[in-house]
């Protein structure tokens, strides 16, 4: 960093990039929306053609009666099938940021990651819960939209601290959780084009503006 | 008409007190190291124009222990920031006249 000289434009240009640089965190890489999208459709597609489609269950039957199968495991198959998406899109996002500080000389770990990782946590974690809850008493056909909305208020609050992309990511997957609350037959597939297309698309749409 | 640089702070001219003001104007406190790799500094450098705004009571210090190991993190103070405001509107000011 140079010092001195008086120059405004200068000066409010170095000002504007350090207030960025100290307030945002610019490490989430496109490639973890991505791939996080793809991992959700291969989880769609698991549940899809295995968990329903291997004992040729209707879904609009399971969400309606599931208490019917409960012998066949299809709740814990599903949470199984959920739990491993979440895994391995975390294991990706940790991944590409951790590739992108590394590629750019920036620390991955600050005080902005933890600040961001505490916003993103609190939505997410009290969604987390309230859809155990809903697991325990039988209400299956609720939980992608609930699944849709906190995850979508836990974008809004990254996108605070992050790209503006993540916002509206954010929003539009509120929109669809809330959508999925009303056609509740759909719901599968509303968490499908949620967690799998919306995420690549928004994933394509920051990798070019912000690493192209 | 009012001078336009009439409000210029000296204290901001250099450019590193500009970027310490900068970084502490959006974050309510930051570290020693958390402001020394923001700005790309030497440790030498960045202490004395912290020592200089603190000595105008433009940021406040704090020292406390995380556990073993002191920390120590700076505060822009309400004055500062009003300072720092002043100085902004002076260089958009500056760049309108021109």
């Amino acid at each position: 960093m140079k010092a001195n000289i008086v120059n405004p434009k200068e000066d409010l240009q170095t000002i504007r990039e350090i207030m960025e640089r100290s307030s945002k965190f610019v490490s989430l890489s496109g490639l973890s929306g991505i791939f996080a999208g793809v991992c959700a459709l291969i989880g769609a597609a698991v549940a899809w053609f295995f968990i329903f489609g291997g004992d040729n269950i209707s879904i609009d039957d399971f969400l309606q009666n599931p208490a019917g199968f409960h012998n066949m495991h299809i709740g814990y198959n599903l949470a199984m099938d959920g739990l491993l998406v979440l895994g391995f899109a975390i294991l990706g996002t940790v991944y590409f940021s951790f590739r992108k500080a590394r590629v750019s000389g920036r620390k991955l770990w600050t005080n902005l990651t933890l600040r961001l990782l505490i916003h993103v946590m609190i939505p997410l974690i009290s969604g987390g819960i309230i859809i155990v809850v809903l697991l325990f008493r039988g209400i299956y056909d609720l939980i992608p939209s609930f699944m849709l909305i906190f995850y979508g208020l836990s974008l809004v609050n990254a996108g605070k601290f992050t790209f503006g992309e993540i916002h509206h990511l954010g929003l539009t997957e509120i929109v669809l959780g809330l959508i999925a609350s009303i056609f509740t037959a759909y719901s599968l597939l509303f968490w499908t084009i949620g967690f799998g297309l919306v995420h690549i698309l928004y994933g394509m749409l920051v990798y070019f503006r912000h690493e192209g | 008409m009012k001078n336009p640089i009439f409000d210029l702070q000296k204290v901001f001219e250099s450019r590193i007190r500009l970027g310490i003001m900068s970084a502490l104007s959006v974050n309510e406190r930051l570290d020693f190291n958390a402001l020394k790799e923001l700005l790309e500094l030497t440790d030498g450098n960045l202490a004395s124009h912290l020592k200089a705004l603190e000595q105008q009571e433009i940021i406040i210090v704090s020292k406390q222990f995380i556990g073993r190991k002191p920390s120590t993190t700076y505060m822009a103070t309400l004055y500062g920031k009003d300072l720092f405001r002043q100085h902004l509107e002076a260089l958009e000011r500056l760049i309108n006249n021109h």
